[in-house]
């Protein structure tokens, strides 16, 4: 803030609790000592008694102006005058959270330890990296990890970005961003037709080589979901032939993912949480899709 | 002195309107309240229609009771008042059938437009452009007739109650154009020349001086009219109405910030906005203390006269929430009431225990005078009417109390390990009692609010006639 709107807010509060102040005092004796003595006005049968204010609410009033006077030296509020304890929102709250890291700390640090698959047996890992996940994860991939429209299932055998454990704490702790670019204008209507035809029939077998789709998806969409639609866990590009849809697997959603393309993301957490929770949620997630019945995808 | 000029002929014409439509829109912006309250309770409710969805009925009850309901409480309030006190007749010719049938109209596009889905998604000024530039024009000839009439006026003073209510038009006219100064792209979209926190700010000092100078300033010129009226004793201090009439709307332009505690906002707006709302509490306690000591002497009359129990009990509930307010501003209690059901409670103990209360104790004054009727048809049924508005507002209000402290602690509550202990949707649990005791409370309310309109109804058609039929030919005495 420049020193001119600084010293704006400065004296236009001193003007106002200095107004307010002097319109307080300057009320308080009652010239007249008469009890119960009108003003003498008359408005439709309403007259007005000239009481003298009552003293515990004048006390009460000086009171919270005293109090705003204190607090306005004390904290940041005239302008750019930081108020002499220096507080800052932000600072109480980055104080707040170094207090909370330190009492946790030696509670997480134990696990960096141990092998990230090795942890899933350990029953204290795994509530901590549950709670982790519930408080950080759960809002986008659900409770149970089970995912959503347009963001993964984490509970299945299926990855954008592979389930090996460092894998896992990459996208924890860098984040991803995933890009599909758009192919309706290149395809065209019917384009699109046949290459959603085409893709949709890619898990089952039946996709036809000879189609002129065939030829377009190799040409547009195997540099990044590979020839036979398996996907690139290095791009993120989904694998097709899975019947796992991110973005819906009917023939419109898939339309509409050709067409207009497709963006997600997943934000790094490194500036949100420490290693340690990292390393323990990367465990809780990894043993989530060990759980799973291997006769499912 | 006074009493002895012939008193002019009052024109009661909008009064009588703004009145009996003030019943009507108290009952559609409450019953549209027990709805929205009945689909936290059940979803259901909301029948998968987008037009009936809590998103869209929520801004039309806000709107529905605030400005339909309270604006015709206060604009037919203001217009008696201002005419008595003045003893002048309103000015403005054709221009008082417009405010009236122009905030009609404002009325009916709010609640075409916003369950359709059109709003500019600021807190209680959702209305799209055009509705705003008709309430800009509706406004000012309310201004016009109210200030034209005082300026018209045989006294030499101006009575306390016109002070409020001129604050009351003045600071609205401000408020509503800052904060809707807007771009629009269609005729029914526009977007908001501020951005980012600039916007926030407006939109809360906006809306904190809705609060303010609309249901408060508004009411108080109410009540220093109806209640000495009322209760037939002068009032308490024409010194203490100078003294909080000036610290009052001094300060309160001033608390918006509070509404944007631990945000964007920059600290040193949040302090100002927390120390002037502790300020604040003086002021505001400075009209209950009014009202309350001008029945000094008087007090015998409230076993008698529900009306005045009516107007005595909504100052209660004026200094409770004035009270609540600036405890609520303080920072450190502002971060476990915050977006919390707290709000809500407190909101509803100034909406229903202050503003409808003060309101209703109004209206039953005013029918009578207004068509010249002896008194109200039933004196029980306004005594009725008092118990169910009371016990309604005091189950609303208790129950959402303990919802907010109950949202508060879960949603702060944390494990050894440091993380959360519950999950959002386990306090929205935890509220469900508590929405259904609010969905009872507000229905109880809202039945006193049909006994009401029974009552005026019976008052107009079949009320015996005053003995004088001439209203104005009564002196004041």
């Amino acid at each position: 803030m420049s020193s001119f709107w600084s010293m704006w807010i400065i004296v236009l509060t001193t003007i106002s609790i200095a107004l307010i102040t002097w319109l307080l005092f300057s009320n308080r004796k009652i010239t007249s000592t008469k009890e119960n003595q009108t003003t003498g006005h008359n408005y439709d049968g309403i007259e007005e008694y000239d009481n003298p204010l009552p003293s515990w609410w004048f006390k009460m009033f000086v009171a919270s102006i005293v109090f705003a006077i204190g607090y306005l030296i004390a904290y940041p509020g005239l302008g750019n005058f930081p108020g002499l304890l220096h507080w800052t929102s932000v600072g109480k709250w980055e104080n707040e959270v170094q207090q909370a890291e330190l009492a946790t700390e030696s509670l997480y640090k134990d696990f960096m330890s141990k092998d990230i698959p090795a942890l899933g047996d350990d029953k204290k890992a795994m509530r901590l990296g549950k709670r982790i996940f519930a408080n950080n994860c759960a809002i986008c991939h659900g409770v149970n990890a089970e995912g959503g429209y347009g963001f993964p299932n984490l509970s299945d055998k299926d990855w954008l970005y592979g389930g090996a454990p460092e894998q896992i704490r990459a996208s924890i702790t860098q984040g991803r961003s995933g890009s599909m670019p758009a192919w309706g204008a290149m395809l065209g209507n019917d384009g699109l037709t046949s290459m959603t035809e085409y893709v949709m029939n890619l898990g089952g077998a039946k996709a036809d080589s000879d189609s002129p789709a065939a030829q377009q998806f190799t040409m547009l969409c195997s540099g990044c979901h590979g020839a036979d639609g398996r996907g690139n866990q290095m791009l993120g590009a989904a694998n097709l032939s899975d019947n796992i849809w991110l973005y819906g697997g009917d023939a419109g959603r898939i339309k509409q993912s050709i067409a207009k393309g497709r963006s997600g993301q997943m934000p790094s957490h490194h500036d949100k949480l420490s290693e340690e929770k990292i390393y323990l949620l990367t465990a809780y997630v990894y043993q989530l899709s060990k759980s799973v019945d291997d006769s499912k995808p | 002195m006074d009493s002895q000029i012939p008193q002019p002929l009052y024109d009661y014409r909008a009064v009588k309107m703004f009145t009996v439509m003030a019943v009507v829109w108290g009952i559609v912006g409450m019953s549209v309240g027990v709805l929205i309250a009945a689909q936290l309770i059940w979803p259901v409710l909301n029948f998968d229609t987008p037009w009936l969805s809590f998103g869209r009925l929520r801004p039309l009850h806000t709107n529905a009771v605030i400005f339909a309901f309270g604006g015709c409480a206060l604009m037919g309030s203001s217009f008696y008042v201002v005419q008595r006190t003045c003893q002048a007749r309103l000015v403005g010719g054709p221009l008082i059938p417009f405010v009236f049938w122009g905030w009609q109209l404002v009325i009916v596009l709010a609640a075409i437009t916003l369950p359709m889905g059109y709003t500019s998604t600021k807190e209680y000024a959702e209305l799209e452009w055009p509705i705003d530039i008709l309430i800009t024009l509706v406004w000012v000839a309310y201004a016009i007739v109210f200030f034209g009439t005082i300026m018209k006026r045989r006294m030499s003073h101006i009575y306390v109650a016109n002070w409020f209510f001129g604050a009351f038009i003045i600071t609205v006219a401000v408020l509503h154009i800052v904060n809707s100064l807007a771009v629009p792209v269609s005729l029914t979209k526009s977007y908001s020349i501020y951005s980012g926190a600039v916007d926030a700010m407006v939109q809360w000092w906006y809306g904190h001086n809705a609060v303010g100078f609309y249901l408060t300033a508004g009411f108080l010129g109410m009540m220093y009219y109806f209640v000495p009226k009322q209760a037939g004793r002068p009032v308490y201090s024409y010194r203490l109405s100078i003294v909080h009439f000036w610290a009052l709307v001094s300060v309160y332009i001033w608390a918006g910030p509070h509404h944007l505690h631990y945000t964007a906002l920059p600290d040193w707006a949040q302090s100002l906005g927390m120390v002037m709302s502790l300020i604040l509490l003086a002021p505001s306690w400075g009209g209950m203390i009014n009202g309350m000591m001008t029945l000094s002497g008087a007090w015998h009359k409230l076993r008698t006269d529900p009306i005045l129990r009516f107007l005595v009990v909504s100052l209660s509930f004026y200094g409770m929430s004035t009270f609540e307010g600036p405890m609520m501003a303080i920072k450190t209690v502002n971060s476990l009431s915050h977006y919390t059901d707290w709000t809500i409670g407190h909101v509803h103990s100034g909406a229903l225990g202050w503003v409808a209360m003060i309101s209703i104790g109004t209206i039953y004054h005013l029918i009578p005078v207004l068509f010249e009727k002896e008194k109200m048809h039933s004196i029980p049924a306004i005594n009725f009417h008092f118990w169910l508005s009371t016990i309604g507002t005091v189950l609303y209000i208790a129950s959402m109390w303990v919802n907010g402290i109950v949202q508060g602690l879960m949603w702060r509550a944390y494990n050894s390990d440091g993380s959360l202990t519950y999950s959002f949707a386990e306090s929205v649990v935890a509220s469900h009692p508590g929405y259904i005791v609010r969905f009872i409370g507000g229905s109880i309310f809202l039945f006193g609010m049909l006994v009401m309109a029974w009552n005026v109804w019976q008052t107009i058609r079949n009320g015996e006639a005053l003995a004088v039929a001439n209203s104005p030919a009564e002196v004041a005495a």
